[in-house]
């Protein structure tokens, strides 16, 4: 790389005139209103509609409560959510998937242990048509053995290779220690209940648990929301019960305590996973709450990014962010990092989170977690896909398009004073509990003389 | 997409090119920097170092100490990032619209003037190590198949090395290899701006010149070709992973120059539609849904997606299949349905069904503000053309059956590499 005449690493950062101040912001102007309507159909169904005309599409997000406790659920639930757009009585599988890429459109289902999701986008010219194979899916799934049988062995072999991922043995690893035997540490479900699920087990769970009634359809796109309530009701009129869609039992509460160290030999790099109690969009601190997140772990400028990233070179990504379920919240720290730094970037971490409290976020740091909660929340929202995925994720606390619009008033109002008091209260180390997930031989001894920690499989 | 055939042009005396797409319908901006310089031109011995540089950019700069940058962008409500690509390097913001001249200002800076420091290389090395550990080492299929296929496609060092880099050459890396680069590679005149969003055109066009106008014009440096022969018969690479379940296959193909050869490089992508994109797709139908021999399988153009490199370019098939199924298999079959959309082109619903669904997405990838500008710099910078971006679905929907047949006759099973992955305890 020696490109003759080259200046210096030293004399390119500066120039004759020298350093330059940073201009101040101009005016901001607001995101405009929404027009929108919230409404329950005749079946049950939460509809919000939201027009958003930035492009001819529209976005759709159906969220199905799905909870069950039955041994084989989320092995069944995972098949249904797989084989459910795969034919109905009028439709076979390509014709489905004909219909839909013919108005440039899909559907696409995914389930966890709370709800089943099925979203989709289309131009919104196809709108009748998206609405149309969704209403068929919803009422008429057939679920044909060779479908089901197919499927099932496709999730055999996607599970294989899901279970391979560090995250997702991290995430289970860390469910089980806090949870035990729940159903929500119950994600990924086991092979082995997979090869046990039956169609009719599949067409068992459809009846009972696809119910309108609980369910929340967003629809956000290039229409107009009062022409569109009669439009839905017409194409879902047919999927209809007089039960309500099967919730999740609650979670129990986090209690802090020790941090498992979950042996995986030879792995070259470990998971960090820490978690504690927080609290929910819906309450007062909240706000407060989100603003000490964010000057924690909750983004790149925060402390803990600074120290075992940018000032140590601990890891790629460090982040902390909650988790909502219910009616309640957990806050999650996570990082991955090499072998000999583990024990160490979990020392800056445990570190960090006991300074948040007794060397609370200063006037300046707020106030930079403050903007960027604002303008990301704007950021985010600016897209159809951004705003349909936001609102969907509101509707399961009962909240909708009123809350995100008086949000970013709601974070202008917090004190550094509030913020200080959250971050004493909901960061303190002894709150947090969690998992390591590594070479144990290498681990173990700096972990267990850091104290907190015990080493074993999650569960046992 | 009205707001985008807004878009205009202009360059500065020192070379650097603009690209400015007003859009006032949510109180946001988006900015970004294209540098024309990706990792086909970083030196042998320094594989990964052009992403390395992309890491380096952040760490400060004449007026800002280390993390100043991010804690601008974040605390005026912003988010940002960069990555490196075989033929580019970008660096983008999107903040509320209150921020333009921040945003303006941080780009500038670091394009006049960056800090380049023995510390923060050494940090970023480590940082970067991780990243490799993360997304590649500890993680099945890990740089499948974006770093495994070049080197059984391609020849020449530019093509065929490791992206993100060895680690033996990423700690070798020095102070005066960055000097060196930043110099060669990062000059206006080697670089696009792109400014899309909620802004006043005039306004941004008096802040760019007071911002970008002073930076030193340097010449850009020579394009270099990075053409090389077409394999002559099928070349065979085996990658032995430690944490994959099950193995993997990926079929790499040469494709028509993406600038030069514009139509053939489309019609390759809508016969990528036609192969792989949902349920009703040839390659899904047969191998996935009716002899299952695959788990999944997915074709297409470019190894990070279209558009974003310049010949050669590579269309790709993967598949994750049983270890019962044997990969010859898979390889059979896929050349059969080749030969067969070659033989039997496809009918007009078949092609209505891929054109309507890219130009769907392509609505999509405008609507979200950080694509969009994203989008607009690379076309600029690869076809010095922004609004060709506009265009792109009527010219996927010109594509003929004879042209999408013609682009199958030409995936020959004597020209192109095979990269079969393994996992390490063999066949469970």
């Amino acid at each position: 790389m020696t490109t003759a005449g080259h200046r210096s690493a030293e004399e390119i950062g500066r120039t004759a005139t020298g350093p330059r101040p940073v201009p101040e912001l101009g005016g901001q102007t607001a995101a405009a209103n929404l027009s929108h309507v919230d409404t329950v159909l005749s079946n049950g169904l939460r509809l919000l509609a939201v027009r958003k005309a930035t492009v001819p599409l529209v976005e759709l997000r159906l969220r199905i409560p799905f909870g069950g406790g039955e041994p084989l659920h989320a092995a069944t639930a995972e098949v249904l959510a797989e084989t459910i757009l795969t034919g109905t009585a009028r439709r076979d599988r390509v014709a489905i998937d004909t219909e839909l890429a013919l108005i440039g459109g899909e559907l696409s289902t995914v389930v966890d242990p709370e709800r089943l999701t099925i979203a989709g986008n289309a131009l919104a010219s196809g709108l009748p048509t998206l609405l149309d194979v969704l209403a068929d899916a919803l009422t008429a799934a057939s679920y044909v053995d060779d479908e089901v049988g197919r499927e099932s062995g496709r999730l055999v072999e996607r599970l294989a290779v899901s279970r391979t991922q560090p995250r997702v043995i991290a995430r289970e690893a860390l469910l089980t220690h806090v949870y035990g035997d729940h159903p929500a540490t119950r994600e990924v479900p086991q092979a082995a209940d997979v090869e046990r699920v039956t169609p009719e087990a599949v067409r068992a769970l459809h009846a009972a648990s696809v119910l309108p009634r609980g369910s929340v359809l967003v629809v956000v796109g290039d229409i107009d929301p009062e022409r569109i309530v009669g439009d839905v009701e017409r194409a879902l009129s047919g999927w209809a019960s007089d039960r309500d869609a099967i919730g999740m039992p609650g979670l129990p509460e986090v209690a802090g305590g020790d941090v498992l160290l979950v042996p995986r030999a030879g792995a070259v790099q470990s998971q960090i996973r820490l978690i504690a109690q927080s609290l929910p969009r819906t309450d007062p601190r909240y706000a407060a709450l989100q603003l000490a997140n964010l000057t924690y772990g909750g983004y790149f400028s925060s402390r803990l990014v600074e120290n075992i990233r940018e000032d140590k070179g601990y890891t790629y990504s460090a982040h902390s962010g909650f988790e909502f379920t219910g009616p309640t919240a957990t806050v999650g720290v996570d990082a991955d990092t090499a072998n000999e730094v583990t024990a160490a970037a979990l020392l800056e971490t445990r570190y960090e989170l006991g300074r948040l409290g007794v060397v609370p976020p200063t006037a300046d740091e707020v106030e930079s977690v403050r903007q960027y909660a604002i303008g990301s929340l704007l950021t985010a929202t600016s897209s159809q896909a951004g705003l349909a995925s936001q609102l969907a994720a509101l509707t399961a606390a009962g909240l909708g398009e009123e809350w995100l619009a008086e949000h970013p008033a709601r974070l202008a109002e917090v004190t550094v004073d509030d913020v200080a008091r959250a971050a004493l209260e909901f960061f303190a180390p002894a709150r947090f509990t969690g998992v390591v997930v590594g070479d144990a031989q290498i681990l173990a001894p700096q972990l267990t003389a850091l104290g907190g920690f015990v080493v074993g499989e999650p569960g046992k | 997409m009205a707001e985008i055939s807004r878009t205009s042009r202009f360059t500065l005396d020192n070379g650097l090119r603009v690209v400015l797409a007003p859009d006032p319908t949510a109180p946001v901006v988006g900015v970004a920097v294209h540098y024309d310089v990706g990792f086909r031109s970083e030196p042998e011995g320094r594989t990964g170092f052009a992403h390395l540089f992309e890491h380096l950019m952040f760490q400060g700069s004449e007026s800002l100490e280390k993390l100043a940058h991010f804690k601008i962008v974040q605390s005026s409500g912003g988010t940002f990032n960069g990555s490196t690509h075989p033929d580019y390097t970008d660096y983008y913001e999107v903040l509320p619209s209150a921020a333009l001249e921040r945003a303006l200002f941080l780009e500038a800076d670091r394009m006049r003037a960056p800090k380049l420091t023995r510390e923060n290389l050494a940090n970023q090395i480590d940082v970067v190590k991780e990243e490799i550990r993360l997304n590649v080492l500890n993680r099945p299929y890990g740089g499948f198949p974006w770093i495994l296929l070049p080197p059984v496609l391609y020849q020449t060092f530019p093509n065929a090395h490791n992206g993100y880099g060895d680690f033996t050459d990423l700690e070798q890396a020095s102070l005066d290899d960055c000097a060196a680069f930043f110099d060669t590679f990062y000059s206006p005149a080697n670089a696009v701006l792109t400014v899309a969003g909620d802004f006043e055109p005039d306004r941004a066009r008096e802040l760019i010149g007071k911002h970008f106008g002073d930076v030193p014009h340097r010449p850009a440096p020579p394009k270099r070709s990075f053409a090389e022969p077409p394999p002559s018969g099928e070349i065979r690479g085996t990658h032995t992973d430690p944490h994959a379940p099950l193995p993997a296959l990926a079929i790499g193909y040469r494709m028509p120059d993406p600038v030069g050869e514009l139509d053939g490089y489309l019609a390759h992508l809508v016969l990528a539609g036609v192969l792989s994109d949902g349920d009703g797709s040839r390659l899904q139908q047969r191998l996935v849904h009716r002899e299952p021999l695959v788990t999944d399988i997915g074709a297409g153009a470019g190894l990070f997606g279209p558009f974003e490199a310049r010949d050669p370019d590579t269309f790709s098939i993967t598949a994750i299949h049983s270890p019962d199924v044997p990969a010859d298999r898979v390889l059979t079959a896929v050349d059969e349905e080749l030969e067969r959309v070659a033989a039997t082109p496809p009918d007009a619903r078949e092609l209505a069904k891929v054109t309507a669904r890219w130009s769907a997405s392509l609505h999509a990838e405008h609507d979200r503000l950080m694509s969009r500008t994203l989008s607009l710099g690379a076309f600029e910078l690869l076809y010095g053309d922004p609004s060709l971006v506009n265009r792109l679905p009527e010219r996927m929907a010109a594509v003929t059956a004879e042209d999408v047949a013609a682009a199958a006759k030409a995936l020959r099973p004597d020209s192109r590499a095979v990269l079969l992955v393994e996992p390490e305890g063999g066949a469970k």
